[in-house]
């Protein structure tokens, strides 16, 4: 189980291109998918709405059963488990590139959210979680009133 | 039994930052492939793929596999952050067996192609029998 806290919310990692490239090489040089100590799975992205955020990740070959979201305060957390491998003895493998196992990733929201108004779909392998902030949390225009 | 070819599209690096015409970036599918009898196996992870868009294509045993992503883009929103990029997919992999092209199955779900390819009757070993004198 690999549990990572992270947010996204902070400034730019300079160092996350570089990464990103020792990754890349790796991949290259060993001809499988390798995650770095500081790899972060899944790895997600946001979209800023008005009072909402979305998240995205790619989980491919797990069904919406595999995938569990619990949304709490201003945390969310993603357990996904993928489904072992086949497995046989007459099996030969060749390549194993694809993520295996089971991952657990909390994030830190930049606001609350209402649980009751988080809205998940998982498309093609990806998902999508829109989530609204409370009502009771959204800012207010206040009127100044003259005298 | 497959042998990855290695060309200018396969790079699973992205083009300069900033470029508002940059090409469309290519993926290198993370595979899995394995044997099973007389058929092989390969897996490849395609996510943001709709079933129509992959594509499979098979010439003189030179096997590519291609995904067109369709991005994901919600309307009102605005890009925060991002972690993994998006584009299309491409691998190349020759294949060492006569392939029975006609039995070949490819199924596409979840964002996971799943190709079988069976090897044709005319390379699967035979066994020869030794007479004696």
């Amino acid at each position: 189980m690999l549990q990572t806290m992270f947010s996204p919310m902070r400034t730019a990692d300079p160092f996350a291109d570089m990464r990103r490239m020792q990754t890349a090489m790796n991949r290259l040089f060993d001809g499988g998918r390798t995650l770095g100590p500081s790899a972060h799975y899944p790895p997600v992205n946001f979209w800023a709405g008005e009072d909402s955020i979305v998240m995205t990740c790619e989980l491919p070959g797990l069904t919406e059963d595999d995938i569990d979201l619990t949304a709490h305060d201003t945390t969310l957390s993603t357990r996904v488990t993928y489904p072992a491998a086949e497995a046989g003895e007459d099996l030969i493998w060749h390549r194993r590139e694809r993520v295996e196992g089971s991952f657990l990733r909390t994030i830190e929201l930049p606001f609350r959210v209402d649980p009751e108004h988080v809205d998940a779909r998982f498309e093609n392998g990806v998902l999508a979680v829109e989530m609204q902030r409370p009502e009771a949390d959204k800012p207010k225009h206040i009127k100044i009133k003259a005298t | 039994m497959a042998q990855e070819l290695t060309t200018q599209d396969t790079q699973d690096l992205a083009t300069t930052n900033g470029d508002a015409n940059r090409r469309a970036m290519a993926f290198t599918p993370a595979v899995d492939i394995f044997e099973q009898g007389e058929t092989t196996v390969i897996m490849a992870d395609m996510p943001g793929v709709a079933p129509d868009d992959v594509d499979v294509t098979l010439e003189h045993q030179v096997l590519t596999l291609r995904g067109k992503v369709k991005p994901y883009a919600p309307e009102g929103y605005r890009a925060l952050s991002s972690e993994y990029r998006v584009g299309d997919y491409i691998r190349v992999f020759t294949l060492s067996d006569e392939i029975d092209q006609d039995k070949i199955k490819a199924a596409f779900k979840n964002g996971v192609l799943r190709l079988e390819l069976p090897r044709s009757p005319e390379t699967q070993p035979k066994k020869i029998t030794v007479k004696a004198a």
